[in-house]
């Protein structure tokens, strides 16, 4: 027997409480890990610098009306535009998965206008090449196993074609990889004349125009010279950088984010106190122990640090496995579900050190102060408690 | 004659009960000599426990000075007492106070974690208690699987294993009925007579009490002018 033989036999002093106890911290660290990862990805902001610069125009009103296509040449007459382009939102699903972003564009335009979209020189060609063709990033590729070739149906819940059906048909040339893990990411990209021709309504539209200056003038005063173009015109529109949209896009989720988070916390609180509860009442439980081996000689110094030990090894382990299984969770639903997470979901070395620090608040926070209650009696007062 | 192992002089305990002052111990004042085996008796409540405490190094007096071995313990700091206290004494109790999350022999090895002792040194210790007090075949039960002579027969193996010179007992047949009680007895007096250890014994029994060389008696915290003999 060594110490290590008397603290092991401590921890599992009842049997069933230690398993409890272990689960239950099990779970608050899985829970906190995917609450990291989902706080993470709600709170994408870092569009990247090419967001900052871009101006996205939309519909004073709302930014699901349309605006006539030929304001792009007016935007591009305007003194300090130096390219313009335009998207739609398309509103589709693949089989019975949830909608995702795509969007009907003038393809050299609009890569022009998004250098961070990287794109094989021969697939961007085949792109142009053909009027069906389509590109997607690749957390969609990847989620729904797309690949260069393949023809893909998807279910437009806006967008109806001539012949009434609303499933459009794409041939995917090319998949894509975003630098800037912005709004890009996760989306797919068609022509826009394809998408214009056969759609049974509202020919000669578009969603929102994205510009951006030639650096002749500020970028404000650019924001106010194309809604100024517009002003008094049965659509007036309303501009802003791209960055400033992704983030008010970002908030809508933030808010759901926030909720899910906040009930989540509070479970977590829960069960942390439960725990701590448990793991005080196990110390306050060998009092008269602690008096025992005082009185064989153990100083109050080694009973403060075997109780400690065995306090750190309820939960460090069981918190840093729980924080790996969470890992490989975010790892595996941002494999299922690339589309709603272009981004990835995962956790930082902040999320780490939090939870490392908050297990050893844990662990710390429920031992310390019944053993130091203890330690401070005399051992004759030890050896009285029952 | 022998040496003298323990001494007290003018020996006083007070404790604080809230406001009230209460004078447990009054006037101690004794010698033990080595290999002596002392039985202490008397009424509940008299002081028994606690002057047992204050030879062991388990408490200090408020008045005068306990010296064992030539050494003022009851001026040693804290540390230095457990220290002393791991090496120079063996405490027996009347409930045993065996950790119950422990075996048998990890119960007896307990006081070797505090030496400088090898894992299979302190193996080879911790047999030679056990098989001492009979309980070699026990060695993998736990407490709770020990009957109550066996659990003060554990006890007892811990109390010696790191050979201290003196064993303390408070009540130690107090539990058990009288065939276990003199089963104990005996082996307290063959670790007395064989082995040389100086024995201090609580007890309200005097049928254990005649196991003792001789017995000293304390009434309302003072040791009786008369020491009685019961041989
Ligand atoms: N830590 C303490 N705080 C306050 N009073 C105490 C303390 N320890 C002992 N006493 C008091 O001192 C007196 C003597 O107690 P002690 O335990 O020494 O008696 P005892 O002779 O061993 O009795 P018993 O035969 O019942 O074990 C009692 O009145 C007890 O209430
Ligand atoms: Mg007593």
């Amino acid at each position: 027997m060594n110490r290590f033989t008397l603290i092991w036999r401590n921890l599992w002093r009842k049997p069933i409480r230690t398993v409890f106890t272990m689960l239950a911290i099990l779970v608050v660290f899985f829970l906190f890990t995917l609450l990291e990862g989902l706080r993470i990805a709600f709170s994408l902001s870092d569009v990247g610098p090419a967001a900052e610069e871009r101006l996205l125009s939309s519909h004073k009103v709302s930014l699901i009306m349309m605006l006539p296509v030929a304001y792009e040449s007016r935007i591009a007459r305007l003194g300090g535009i130096e390219a313009v382009s335009h998207g739609t939102w398309f509103g589709a699903r693949y089989q019975d998965n949830p909608e995702f972003a795509q969007y009907p564009v003038v393809a050299e335009q609009y890569l022009a206008l998004n250098p961070e979209i990287k794109l094989d020189e021969e697939q961007r060609q085949a792109w142009l090449g053909n009027r069906m063709g389509a590109i997607v990033g690749r957390p969609v590729a990847n989620q729904y196993g797309w690949e260069v070739g393949d023809r893909v149906p998807l279910k437009s819940s806006i967008w109806t074609r001539n012949n009434g059906s609303d499933v459009w048909e794409f041939d995917i040339e090319g998949i894509f990889d975003d630098t800037d893990a912005g709004m890009n990411a996760g989306v797919v990209l068609f022509h826009y004349d394809y998408f214009d021709e056969a759609r049974a309504f509202g020919k000669g539209t578009v969603g929102w125009y994205v510009s951006k200056g030639d650096g002749s003038v500020p970028l404000n005063e650019l924001m106010d010279s194309i809604d100024a173009e517009f002003a008094n015109s049965p659509a007036e529109t309303k501009t802003n950088t791209e960055a400033a949209f992704a983030q008010e896009y970002a908030q809508q989720f933030g808010n759901i984010g926030l909720i899910v988070t906040l009930i989540l916390a509070a479970v977590v609180f829960m069960i942390l106190l439960v725990t701590g509860h448990t793991m005080a009442q196990s110390v306050r439980e060998r009092i008269h122990e602690m008096g025992v081996l005082k009185t064989l000689g153990f100083t109050s110094g080694s009973i403060f640090g075997l109780t400690v030990v065995e306090g750190l090894l309820l939960v460090l382990p069981v918190g840093i496995l729980a924080m790996a299984l969470g890992w490989g969770a975010l790892a595996l639903v941002a494999g299922f579900m690339g589309a709603m997470f272009p981004a990835g979901l995962h956790i930082g070395t902040y999320s780490i050190v939090l939870g490392l620090a908050l297990m050893l608040a844990i662990s710390l926070g429920s031992v310390l102060p019944p053993v130091i209650r203890a330690l401070r009696l005399d051992i004759v007062a030890l050896l009285r408690t029952s | 004659m022998a040496r003298q192992l323990i001494r007290l002089a003018g020996v006083g305990k007070n404790y604080r009960k809230g406001r009230e002052l209460v004078r447990v111990l009054e006037g101690i004042t004794l010698g033990i000599e080595e290999g002596d085996f002392v039985g202490l008796m008397g009424p509940s409540g008299s002081g028994k426990t606690t002057l047992l405490n204050l030879l062991g190094g388990l408490d200090k007096p408020t008045r005068g000075d306990v010296e064992v071995d030539g050494k003022t313990i009851s001026k040693l700091s804290s540390g230095a007492l457990a220290k002393w206290r791991a090496s120079n004494i063996g405490f027996i109790f009347q409930f045993y106070n065996l950790l119950p999350v422990l075996t048998a022999a990890r119960n007896v090895g307990l006081p070797l974690l505090l030496t400088s002792l090898s894992a299979s040194q302190r193996r080879k210790h911790v047999n030679t208690a056990l098989q001492l007090v009979g309980l070699a075949d026990r060695a993998k039960h736990y407490p709770r699987e020990l009957s109550g002579g066996q659990e003060q027969r554990v006890a007892i193996a811990r109390a010696i294993v790191s050979d201290p010179p003196i064993l303390l007992c408070d009540e130690p047949t107090g539990d058990l009925d009288r065939a276990t009680a003199d089963e104990i007895m005996s082996l307290l007096q063959r670790l007395n007579r064989d082995y040389g250890k100086t024995i201090v014994m609580v007890t309200h029994d005097p049928r254990a009490a005649s196991f003792a060389h001789r017995v000293l008696h304390l009434d309302k915290g003072e040791l009786s002018k008369k020491p009685v003999d019961l041989h």
